[in-house]
């Protein structure tokens, strides 16, 4: 289907650890359509960071394949932009240097990345900060040059490994609806991993839910709310019953234990 | 009272506390240093010590004043000596560093033959030295570098192979090649584990200088050392130990201060720059 952008087909990934091999993904099957924000929630060990990690091409697959427009990845993919759960930046490089690490890796003309790069830092609330060090900022702070720098090349994907995981519930928030705001304005097709089911069913199309590992897909649920959402739309009847449904499902699969 | 008569009560609070802290370092070493060689002025005089075994403060100021032409010659062939031995010990540490990491098959074969020559005491290799390469410069700059580098290789090794994986993660998906990474991302994030290496490479330096100098000297300040030793020219020995402690805090300091401008970033992290919340 030309709708599909990435075609993950009978993923398996076995970890051979000093304890004995460990199965993180399980036969994972499931394709992104082009533009189309997808969630991908689970428990802690379900394997999904390491289906991002494959998807990125950063990790091999022990079966299976990814496909990103009909092509296999078997290599470390450059056309997309990263997000990793730690902000990973370079302590060396000020804010805006850590933004531009990634369209001086590419060669980009440098007075127009140097443009891009402060208007992204601006749209996510840092004007003023561009000439800080890493460790001059907070979390939350590091989290969106991270996220900037993932976007100044302008990519068609964007991976995000629980970007907001290690922020304080408000940061959380204020970020989700960063995150929201930028993608409606680019459209591009993200795979954005998290725990946390409400963030999964507000930033989403698609919600994949996974079991516990061995990861496998338990289902994936539309999310038919309209866009774009705003915080509220968190205390509608719809989005409960979405949050039910994903809820059953791990009280079914033993990853929620009610009394 | 008003918020912004409360900030004005703080804010004079720790000025007054910044005043005081600031006096306090100054002040408090200065006081010990005054204080023990007080003690030992008049300590030595009290018990009748002979000057042979701990001569009193002044008699050592006026040994160094008297004498300072002569030991600031040999201060300065010291120095001279120090200067290469750690030249050396960098041009041949980091390289040798960058092999080890870089070759693990040159790591499995040199390393521990590295490691084992640290064993050998190199007081017991100066003699060799000396015949070898006669009297003169150029044992002693070898023994300084032999004492010196095998910090720098350490902590190069140690700081190129300590970084963050998704550092390297991030540079694979920006697509950059192995000859960037390495100069964008790992030297740069191993430069705090280097400098580290090159501070103790430094007084280690000093330490092979002198030693050489002990061994086959007739020149520097271990030199002034043995002689006044086998003189016992106690406030004379005491003025060639103040001679090159002098000497190993000014390069000590030195690259303390080559740290600082290398990384600016790292320097204001340990004031205390850091915010606590957004």
């Amino acid at each position: 289907m030309e709708q599909d952008l990435v075609r993950i087909e009978g993923l398996s990934k076995v970890y051979a650890t000093r304890g004995g091999p460990v199965r993180a993904l399980d036969q994972v099957s499931v394709n992104a359509r082009r533009g189309e924000f997808l969630s991908i929630l689970g428990p802690s060990g379900c394997g999904k960071s390491t289906l991002l990690m494959i998807a990125a091409g950063l990790l091999p697959a022990s079966s299976g394949a990814v496909l990103v427009e009909g092509k296999a990845v078997n290599q470390p993919r450059t056309d997309v932009g990263i997000v990793f759960q730690s902000p990973v930046l370079l302590e060396w490089r000020t804010a805006l240097g850590n933004v531009l690490l990634q369209t001086e890796a590419r060669n980009i003309d440098r007075a127009a990345a140097e443009r891009k790069g402060r208007a992204l830092l601006a749209a996510v609330g840092l004007a003023g900060f561009e000439n800080k060090y890493p460790h001059e900022l907070s979390g939350g702070m590091r989290q969106r040059v991270s996220l900037c720098r993932a976007l100044i090349h302008e990519p068609h994907q964007l991976l995000m490994d629980e970007p907001f995981g290690a922020l304080d519930a408000l940061t959380r928030d204020q970020l989700t609806l960063d995150l929201q705001r930028l993608w409606n304005e680019r459209r591009m097709t993200v795979l954005f991993v998290t725990h946390s089911i409400s963030e999964a069913v507000f930033l989403a199309d698609r919600v994949v839910v996974m079991t516990p590992r061995p990861g496998r897909i338990d289902r994936i649920i539309d999310i038919e709310l309209p866009r774009p959402r705003r915080l509220a739309v968190r205390d509608t009847p719809q989005f409960a019953e979405y949050s039910r449904e994903i809820r059953n499902l791990f009280l079914a699969s033993g990853v929620l234990r009610e009394a | 009272m008003s918020i912004e008569d409360v900030e004005a009560r703080v804010q004079r609070a720790q000025a007054r506390r910044e005043r005081r802290a600031w006096a306090a370092a100054i002040l408090s070493p200065l006081a010990a240093v005054v204080g023990v060689l007080a003690l030992w002025e008049i300590g030595v005089r009290a018990f009748g010590v002979p000057a042979y075994i701990l001569p009193p403060p002044s008699t050592v100021a006026v040994v160094m004043q008297s004498k300072a032409p002569l030991l600031l010659a040999h201060g300065w062939v010291s120095t001279v000596e120090i200067v290469l031995g750690y030249v050396l010990s960098i041009a041949v540490g980091v390289p040798l560093a960058l092999a080890t990491f870089l070759w693990p098959a040159f790591a499995r074969s040199v390393y521990p033959l590295l490691v084992s020559s640290q064993a050998v005491p190199k007081m017991a290799v100066a003699p060799l030295f000396i015949v070898w390469f006669g009297f003169g410069l150029l044992p002693k700059v070898l023994i300084a570098f032999l004492i010196a580098f095998f910090p720098i290789v350490i902590s190069t090794v140690v700081g190129l192979a300590a970084i963050e994986p998704e550092k390297i993660h991030l540079a694979r998906s920006m697509g950059l090649g192995a000859a960037a990474t390495f100069f964008k991302i790992r030297l740069p994030n191993a430069l705090p584990s280097i400098f580290g290496g090159l501070k103790v490479a430094i007084t280690l330096a000093v330490v092979g200088a002198v030693v050489g100098e002990f061994v086959g000297g007739d020149a520097g300040l271990g030199y002034v050392l043995m002689s006044a030793n086998g003189s016992m020219d106690t406030a004379l020995l005491f003025a060639g130990l103040i001679g090159l402690t002098v000497i190993g805090v000014v390069f000590y300091l030195l690259i303390e201060l080559a740290e600082r401008l290398a990384l600016p970033w790292r320097s204001s992290a340990r004031d205390g720059g850091a915010t606590e919340s957004m």
